[in-house]
């Protein structure tokens, strides 16, 4: 395996990558330089802007409810983010530090959870939603993500859990902690980086949501996919516009994604692997 | 040594489950309950009881087997390209090279786009007029004409099958690299000592031993493509002429466009029970050959 002829590592390795390198980010660039070309520029298909303009982004900050929009989703998924974690972070626990009857049927269920589609969840819902007169408020959108983030949360945070051994705590509680005392002062702090990544995953999830938010919001609690979607219009598309909103809604995802991946795809590959 | 309280992890799993019997159990069960229903908020007269008349009216509807179809195309061709894809990206990723880990990160960021953008990216450079699919393909001589990739009926779903596919390449990559990186080098040694050659490597060795991976992965990813809406809708609305419709966006169109919720509950049911028959035969014959 040593003795890789250059010829073979170019066409094995680089010429692939750059072509996979291309293809994933090629359509970023292109978002990129439409949303900062001028207005006139952008039906030229330039590959390099000829002249740098931000007033799009100006325009979208200033002349949409592209902020409105901002503050709804960063309100609902950093409250989603709350609720899931605190209810799932006890479950998990009780999934990785306990035996009790019934716990593989509870891990089971919340596994097959998965297999609903978001249709089949959203008419009921809706209803529930309008019974309940929490439609079209952030709350009805944090219930409605719990359905696919609380199953996601319970699966990650309990392998997390499991690759911390419970000797720790029993070391703590043979000192005379208690067990909920022992869960915070020994655990919590390691398993901090499990749970951030969690975290993060279960935010930009609820971010990027789109089926359930367009339902269950009006004008008021809009968030920023259907804002986006909202700017396709029925005769022209102000793609300068799109492609800046585009382009600010991304950057926090991928900041905050960039410092967690690698915990994350850890979590997430672990129970794939294992099978 | 603590007695062992037996109510603290039921207790610890309360919350959760009560979420979930609020938001999934109970809206499932409405739900096979709407089916049975004439459900419509924009017909608000006729309410009520009426049988397996959805169904029959699903069942006989062409566009629900147009739907269908679609959405069988959609999945084999989704997932099949992510897969192939996401594996050669996997085996790239498994060599290990200097920026690996920031090229890794980089090729994920398609993962944690909203699929609405994703949809629109897309569509821009789709677009008839002023696309830069069109522009390149324009300039490498391939094609004399722009085409209108997403307002043409036989262009629309192999063009909403690439960005699906470009959305999902790196889920796959980054599972099945876990599962290259499981793979024991003793294997590979031995099999150099025997002269074997690359291929035969591959396909003896790297893909037998990746099956428990392989099956995970696209049968996560058979429900999520089955599932998906966004990228669809918010590039062709399920047109032009249903080319694009698939089984969930038309259940979606239904209950966000027409408010019917009574068939939208009738096709949603319909796609979850067709799912699970399609998982069920998977889970079977996956695992038939494998011992």
């Amino acid at each position: 395996m040593k003795k890789e002829s250059v010829l073979s590592k170019i066409f094995l390795f680089f010429i692939p990558l750059t072509l996979i390198l291309i293809f994933t980010l090629f359509p970023f660039y292109w978002t990129l330089i439409t949303s900062i070309k001028t207005p006139k520029e952008i039906f030229q298909l330039t590959y390099w802007p000829h002249s740098v303009s931000f007033s799009n982004y100006i325009k979208l900050f200033t002349q949409s409810d592209y902020l409105i929009c901002l503050r709804n989703s960063f309100l609902v998924a950093a409250c989603t983010t709350l609720v899931t974690l605190c209810t799932t972070l006890l479950a998990a626990y009780a999934f990785s530090r306990y035996r009790f009857k019934g716990k593989k049927a509870f891990l089971t269920i919340f596994l097959m959870i998965n297999m609903f589609p978001s249709v089949l969840l959203l008419v009921p819902l809706f209803a529930i939603m309008r019974n309940l007169h929490i439609l079209y408020t952030p709350g009805a959108l944090i219930l409605a993500y719990s359905t696919f983030t609380i199953p996601f949360s319970v699966w990650m945070l309990t392998g997390f859990l499991n690759d911390l051994p419970s000797a720790l705590e029993e070391a703590a509680m043979v000192d005379g902690c208690n067990r909920p005392k022992a869960f915070v002062r020994i655990i919590l702090p390691i398993a901090v980086p499990g749970i951030v990544a969690t975290g993060v995953y279960i935010f930009i999830n609820a971010w990027n949501e789109y089926t359930y938010a367009v339902m269950f919001t009006n004008n008021t609690s809009r968030t920023i996919p259907v804002f986006l979607k909202l700017l396709v219009g029925e005769f022209n598309i102000d793609w300068g516009l799109l492609t800046a909103g585009g382009i600010i809604t991304i950057l926090p995802i991928c900041i905050m994604f960039m410092f967690v991946q690698k915990s994350l795809i850890q979590g997430l590959t672990a129970g794939a692997v294992k099978g | 040594m603590k007695k062992k309280i037996h109510w603290a992890p039921y207790l610890l799993i309360m919350p959760a489950v009560l979420f979930v019997l609020l938001v999934v159990a109970y809206p499932v069960l409405n739900s096979i309950g709407m089916s049975f229903q004439n459900y419509n908020l924009m017909i608000p007269g006729v309410r009520g009881f009426v049988g397996f008349k959805n169904y029959i009216t699903v069942l006989t509807d062409s566009l629900f087997y147009q739907s269908l179809l679609n959405t069988v195309i959609w999945v084999v061709f989704g997932v099949g390209f992510q897969f192939i894809f996401g594996f050669i990206l996997a085996l790239i990723l498994n060599t290990s090279f200097h920026a690996r880990g920031a090229i890794r990160a980089t090729v994920l960021v398609p993962w944690v786009t909203p699929g609405v953008l994703i949809g629109l990216m897309w569509s821009w450079m789709y677009d008839g007029n002023y696309g830069v699919i069109n522009d390149v393909l324009h300039k490498l001589g391939i094609i004399n004409k722009f085409i209108p990739f997403l307002a043409n009926p036989s262009t629309a779903l192999p063009s909403v099958i690439v960005t699906i596919v470009w959305q999902g390449i790196p889920f796959f990559a980054i599972m099945l690299l876990a599962g290259l990186q499981a793979i024991p080098n003793e294997l590979y040694e031995a099999a150099d000592v025997d002269g074997c050659s690359r291929i035969r490597k591959l396909f003896n060795i790297t893909i037998p031993s990746m099956k428990n991976t392989i099956f995970v992965t696209t049968m996560l990813r058979i429900i999520w493509v089955a599932n998906s809406i966004d990228v669809i809708f918010s590039m062709t609305g399920g047109g032009p002429g249903y080319s694009t419709h698939t089984l969930s966006v038309y259940a979606f169109k239904k209950a966000y466009g027409t408010l019917d919720f009574g068939i939208a509950s009738t096709l949603s049911i319909m796609l979850t029970l067709l799912l699970m028959i399609v998982e069920f035969f998977y889970l079977k014959n996956f695992f038939k050959d494998a011992e």
